[in-house]
């Protein structure tokens, strides 16, 4: 059977749980239960990456670490069985501090200083894997972290200067190290924690998962934890049984074949985007504005369309690509095309003990095009007011294919079919442009909210399409204000 | 007997062969905790070891906004578990009202509720999270009230929590009938949220005799310690307050720090237990005040070059439930209504509307910005109106120096050198060249727009109510060579703490490493006022100064009398004290003095000079003197989102002789952005039932890291002392180029006008969210 225990390294110590809640976030046990109160609590939501902490993990198949930024305060100690966790204590050796917080110091890119560890974690990462990054680099690295004081300026410089007095820290001296113990703990079985009330179990294949699943239908799913957890750091509420699904080998699938992709759910944005942008360049960019990197190197693709909000941005663009999902209860799995997932706000059509496996996500063919725009009132971020995914098939001038997927519009994701109707198996002119702008007034009625008003979602999706019509009319012309989605 | 120290053995370096000129005032020395910000050594106080039985507290909140409180269950809070300790109003000792400056806010909830989130009830459990879950179980019966939800009903009710207020200079209905041009408009300016990284937090541990020993991240430590006293009916003398530092503070900890800390003394006081209380981010957010959202208008007459002739302008700050500081934040949006133009004839009203909403408060400019927006929207408008470019009408009514330099509170505009800035700073960003350029942009481009502004900051240093001008500080040398000072200074991020040490290395001309800063408490310099208006330094760098003078009085009587020199024979340099031709180490001379009997201990003491306001006649000089500066900023609009983007920033800012450069330029890069903010993506929302929906994080969107402009110039006007006797003759920074944003707005403007080819001036509410950026593109289009 399993041993209930939770085993990482802290900086180069084993660290061994047991008989702990497993509610318990990494941010409250290193403050609480180790007295390391470097890193620091700012929102308890994954908003301001106040308490960005590093994990570094094996790639599976290969004897090498990545070193990832999350954020603490919404991630579930049990979550780091098998990790090395790197907090801002760490950094320094002895009286010399690390080249990122010595270039922080030297560029003046601490006021009042809370933010500060958090920001020198998200560099201390982004220099684990990029010695020299340029300047986007760096603000895509650090987009998760908010500074109220110094407008980032001073920050920035900082971290591009950084290298300029890198030398190795004890990280890269311990490596080897550190890659033989993380290999024993992977080798352990599959981890579990108790307080006796409380339960947390990572299997480790799918099939524990289904048994697991089956046994005990009200214990509850996590694998980045970045919504989930806002309901015990936020609300204050106690899960009882936690499952994590980032251990479970099938979940973590990832596949690029001539015709399609294929990802487990339990895939971090940041494993799976790199080849998806290679794919469709709107969609990585997009990916970049969904979740800060902290958020995005634990968040999944199962979490963002299980969850079934109407304001996630990854079910519109799936929907638009035509993707199909499988679930599994028990032994069985069942295949849907993603758009079916859905059946009203937050209800899906996932069964008791059911739960995702994989996402297949078709390649373009010749004459189709994915456009996506996502709207919000920061770039960084911001969960969108309106998130509009067009994937369009035109062959001489005519619109032979077309799926219109809206996030933000309605109770769930969901397609424009009275304006796709308006332009199926006609030419792409300004005349039906217009035809299917006045279309989507009989698809959606929005609501207004704190993001913005029903008036401006549906003024501004209609306006979309003629955006993307002007694109896909003259793609030389300036249309966006940022860069990317 | 003890032996002193032996100071070779000492661990300080030996600083008298640098060739680097000592002191420091000038030098861009790093933050005094830069090391311990980076490598997670600063203590804040959620950092601060568990006391030994520790709790920690919580409160319930009002669900409504404004009702009558019929009955409150607290049996399932008492019950829950962990819950050592639950009071209500019914346990204070002592005074029940915690208002700052008026009565009007209790501690917590007396018969009746007059916001969403006031505090009701407080509980004490023995962890935060048990804290949080027996808030939830009250069972609370209202009565519900009529509720005031906007300043138009407001002041349709004459709902005031102080009374209105005129300033006026002139005729201006006469002026204004009698220009050539008459426009009139009316702008909504939103409030803001302080977003300190680090939340209102308080720890309190009850003392001997009834006392109470309180840390607390508070701006203003002074008026924690009295209102901990007053609320537990004990003196002032048996409360002691700490704030070592804050995790940011941006006026949003100057009152609003204290609720919390009398609360957790009030639980300290009652389970005889330390107690921790600290805010989860989004109560934080509901429950203390912010910056003040004003609706105003304006109607004005100009001449042919748009020149104003005369002026009305109404501010209508939405000031919530109480005063708090409103009636002063209301005055100062008064006083910078003119920004840095001469108005000429003049009547510029305040009215202080009370909203059932949390009561706002002090966020840096104290409403400065939100009167400063009415008469740049007047600027744009004027220039719409005549075709003219924005800059020529704000270039043609900036204050003269020979004339045209009366404010309409009747200060005199002195040592006025912003037309200078203004033209050095249109060279250095080439604002004629990319005007241009603009222009051709947008003839070019149908879907994205380019906009370009400068506009000026003129902002009054001083707190306009006259005895909070005062500061202490205390001084003690050490026989190691080393000096502590103290002062009534918070250091919140802003590095007073360092430009004050600065400032008392210079003074011994000494190594700054050597002088060290205790935390602010209120036992070691008393009745002092808070760290707000931007002057900080001014106040508190002064009274160190004035502090080390003595000792320097001192150590220089005592070497004229032991070495029979003159005075003028005794020199400070290089850490180092030369008597006639003999030079001693800077500690081996303090020793000396010690064994000499020489008190090495003195406090010094400050008071602003030159300022008086008489509020009965609005005339006055209620500032000693103006900080200055100028911006461009040029935007790129989408026509068919309202997204946008700062592409470039230019600042040019006056901040004196200053005391640090690095120091100073930082807290004017930080400033604009959180203006921009201020300005563009963060917007307050409250539902029709005054609940706040903007309450987090992920709903509240301050400026994030791609926000700053890939082009940020900012410059420090060079070395330009100030003309009025401040410290080594610097300026305030603090709150000034925090309206350098307003930059941003004009430059949105300035885009969204261009779809009307500059013949329109739109009508943009702040914050100019892509939304009303849209909405405002449209009008343009539809007015076409």
């Amino acid at each position: 059977m399993t041993i209930s225990t939770v085993r990482f390294l802290l900086n180069n110590e084993v660290v061994t749980l047991e008989n702990t809640d497993p509610n318990l976030t990494v941010l409250q046990y290193l403050r609480e239960k180790q007295f390391n109160t470097g890193t620091k609590e700012g929102c308890c939501s994954g908003d301001c990456g106040a308490c960005t902490v590093v994990v570094a993990e094996l790639i599976p198949n290969k004897k090498d670490l990545d070193y990832k930024s999350i954020n603490s305060c919404i991630s579930f100690v049990g979550s780091l069985h098998g990790k090395q966790l790197i907090t801002v204590e760490d950094l320094q050796d002895g009286a010399n501090l690390h080249h990122v917080q010595q270039s922080m110091v030297d560029n003046h890119a601490s006021q009042c200083g809370f933010c500060t560890p958090g920001f020198v974690m998200s560099s201390f990462a982004l220099h684990k894997v990029n010695s020299q990054p340029s300047r986007a680099e760096v603000v895509e690295a650090l987009a998760g972290n908010l500074c109220r004081c110094t407008g980032y300026r001073s920050i920035i410089d900082a971290a591009m200067a950084s290298s300029e007095h890198a030398k190795p820290d004890s990280f890269t001296l311990h490596y080897q190290q550190t890659v033989q113990q993380l290999s024993e703990f992977k080798a352990l079985p599959s981890a579990s924690l108790s307080d006796h009330q409380h339960s947390y179990f990572a299997p480790k294949n799918v099939s524990e998962l289904a048994t697991k699943l089956i046994e005990q239908p009200s214990a509850v799913l996590v694998a980045g934890g970045t919504d989930l957890a806002l309901s015990v750091t936020q609300n204050f509420n106690i899960i009882d049984d936690l499952v994590y699904l980032g251990d479970v080998d099938e979940l973590r699938v990832l596949e690029n074949s001539d015709t399609q992709f294929v990802i487990g759910s339990a895939v971090p944005y940041n494993e799976f985007t790199p080849m998806l942008h290679d794919e469709y360049h709107e969609l990585g960019e997009m990916i970049e504005r969904i979740g800060s990197r902290q958020v995005r190197n634990n968040g999944t693709l199962g979490g963002n369309v299980g969850n079934a909000s109407p304001i996630g941005d990854m079910p519109p663009a799936l929907i638009a690509l035509g993707a199909e999902m499988v679930l599994q209860r028990g032994d069985v799995e069942r295949k849907i095309a993603v758009e079916d997932f859905f059946i009203a706000y937050k209800r899906t059509v996932l069964q008791e003990s059911e739960f995702i496996n994989r996402f297949y996500i078709p390649k373009a063919k010749p004459g189709q095009f994915l456009k996506l725009y996502k709207i919000s009132k920061r770039i960084d971020d911001d969960i969108s007011a309106v998130l509009a995914a067009f994937f369009i098939e035109i062959k001489d001038n005519v619109v032979t294919d077309l799926r219109l997927a809206f996030g933000g519009m309605a109770g769930i994701p969901m397609r424009a079919k009275q304006c796709e109707a308006a332009l199926l198996n006609k030419p792409l002119n300004q005349e039906n442009i217009s035809a299917a702008q006045q279309a989507l007034a009989h698809d959606f009625q929005p609501m207004s909210d704190v993001r913005a008003s029903d008036k401006y979602r549906m003024k501004v999706a209609q306006n979309l399409m003629q955006k993307c019509y002007l694109e896909l009319k003259n793609r030389n012309i300036e249309t966006r204000v940022v860069s990317y989605a | 007997m003890r032996s002193l120290i032996d100071i070779n053995k000492s661990n300080l370096a030996d600083t008298s062969q640098s060739s680097v000129g000592l002191g420091g005032v000038g030098r861009s020395k790093k933050h005094e905790s830069a090391d311990k910000h980076v490598s997670g050594a600063a203590i804040y106080i959620d950092d601060r070891p568990e006391l030994r039985g520790q709790l920690h507290a919580a409160v319930g909140q009002s669900t409504m906004a404004h009702a009558n409180i019929i009955s409150m269950d607290l049996s399932a809070v008492k019950a829950a578990e962990g819950v050592i300790a639950v009071i209500t109003v019914n346990d204070v000792p002592g005074h029940t009202d915690i208002g700052p400056v008026f009565p009007g806010d209790p501690v917590l909830a007396i018969g009746k509720v007059e916001f969403v989130g006031q505090p009701l009830f407080a509980v004490a459990a023995t962890s935060h999270e048990l804290a949080n879950r027996a808030v939830k179980l009250a069972k609370v019966e209202y009565e519900e009230l009529e509720a005031i939800l906007t300043v138009k009903e407001a002041l349709a009710k004459q709902s005031f929590v102080r009374p209105p207020f005129s300033m006026v200079r002139g005729d201006s209905d006469k002026a204004i009938a009698s220009a050539l041009h008459q426009i009139s408009g009316e702008i909504n300016v939103g409030g803001q949220e302080h977003f300190y990284l680090e939340g209102q937090i308080s720890s309190a541990e009850p003392t001997e005799e009834g006392g109470m020993s309180v840390f607390s991240s508070s701006q203003h430590p002074s008026e924690v310690q009295k209102l901990v006293a007053e609320v537990l009916d004990i003196p002032l003398n048996k409360v002691v307050v700490d704030t070592r530092r804050m995790g940011g503070g941006f006026g949003g900890k100057e009152t609003q720090a204290a609720p919390w800390a009398c609360i957790a003394a009030l639980l300290a006081n009652v389970s005889k237990r330390p107690i921790k209380f600290k805010l989860n981010r989004s109560d934080d957010m509901c429950m203390t005040g912010k910056r003040h959202p004003f609706e105003n208008n304006y109607s004005v007459g100009f001449d042919k070059d748009g020149q104003i002739k005369g002026i009305n302008i109404t501010v209508n700050g939405n000031c919530g439930y109480s005063p708090d500081l409103s009636d002063a934040i209301v005055d100062r949006a008064m006083f910078h209504s003119d920004n840095a133009y001469f108005l000429d004839q003049a009547t510029v009203t305040g009215n202080r509307c009370k909203l059932n909403t949390v009561s706002h408060t002090a966020y840096r400019g104290f409403g400065g910005p939100q009167g400063m927006m009415t008469i740049e929207m007047v600027m744009d408008d004027i220039a719409r109106y005549l075709g003219k470019d924005p800059l020529a009408i704000r270039k043609v009514n900036l204050y003269g120096t020979d004339d045209r330099n009366e404010t309409h509170y009747h200060q005199k505009v002195e040592h006025n050198k912003i037309h200078e800035l203004i033209a050095s700073l249109e060279e250095s960003s080439d604002y004629h060249a990319r005007r241009e350029s603009v222009s051709e942009f947008n003839r070019e481009n149908t879907i994205l727009k380019k906009g370009l502004a400068l506009t000026p900051v003129k902002f009054g240093i001083s707190f306009t109510v006259q005895h909070l001008n005062q500061a202490g500080a205390l001084i003690h040398l050490y026989t190691d060579g080393t000096i502590l000072v103290s002062h009534g200074g918070t250091e919140m991020g802003q590095g007073l703490y360092t430009k004050v040490a600065q400032i008392v290395a210079e003074e011994f001309q000494v190594d700054s490493e050597t002088v060290g800063v205790s935390s602010t408490r209120t036992d070691k310099v008393p009745n002092t006022s808070p760290t707000a208006a931007s002057s900080g330094t001014d106040l508190n760098g002064k009274a160190a100064q004035a502090a080390a003078i003595i000792i320097k009085d001192r150590l220089i009587e005592f070497a004229t009398e032991k070495y029979e020199v003159k005075a003028s024979e005794v020199r400070f340099a290089n850490s180092q004290i030369h008597v006639g031709t003999d030079t001693f180490s800077f500690a081996d001379f303090v020793q000396q003095a010690y064994i000499g009997r020489v008190s090495l201990s003195a406090t010094g003491f400050y008071k602003t000079p030159k300022i008086h306001f008489d509020r009965a006649t609005g005339k006055g000089r209620p500032f000693f003197y103006y900080s200055t500066g100028a911006a461009v900023s040029e935007v790129l609009i989408d026509t068919l989102t309202g997204e946008y983007k700062l592409l470039r920033a230019d600042i040019l800012h006056d901040v004196g002789h200053s005391l640090n450069p690095a120091i100073d330029i930082g807290q004017i890069e930080g400033a604009f952005i959180q203006g921009m903010g201020w300005l563009t993506t963060e917007e307050l929302v409250w539902n029709d039932k005054g609940r706040l929906l903007s309450n987090n994080p992920a709903t509240y969107k301050i400026p994030a890291i791609s926000d700053a402009p890939i082009d940020f110039r900012v410059t420090l006007v060079p070395d330009d002392p100030n003309r009025e006797q401040t410290i080594y003759n610097s300026k305030a920074v603090g709150e000034p180029p925090f309206m350098l944003g307003i930059s941003v707005w004009s430059a949105l403007k300035d885009a969204i006008s261009s779809v009307s080819n500059y013949t329109l001036s739109p009508s943009l509410d702040t914050p100019a969210t892509p939304e009303r950026v849209l909405w405002a593109v449209e009008a343009m289009k539809a007015n076409q």
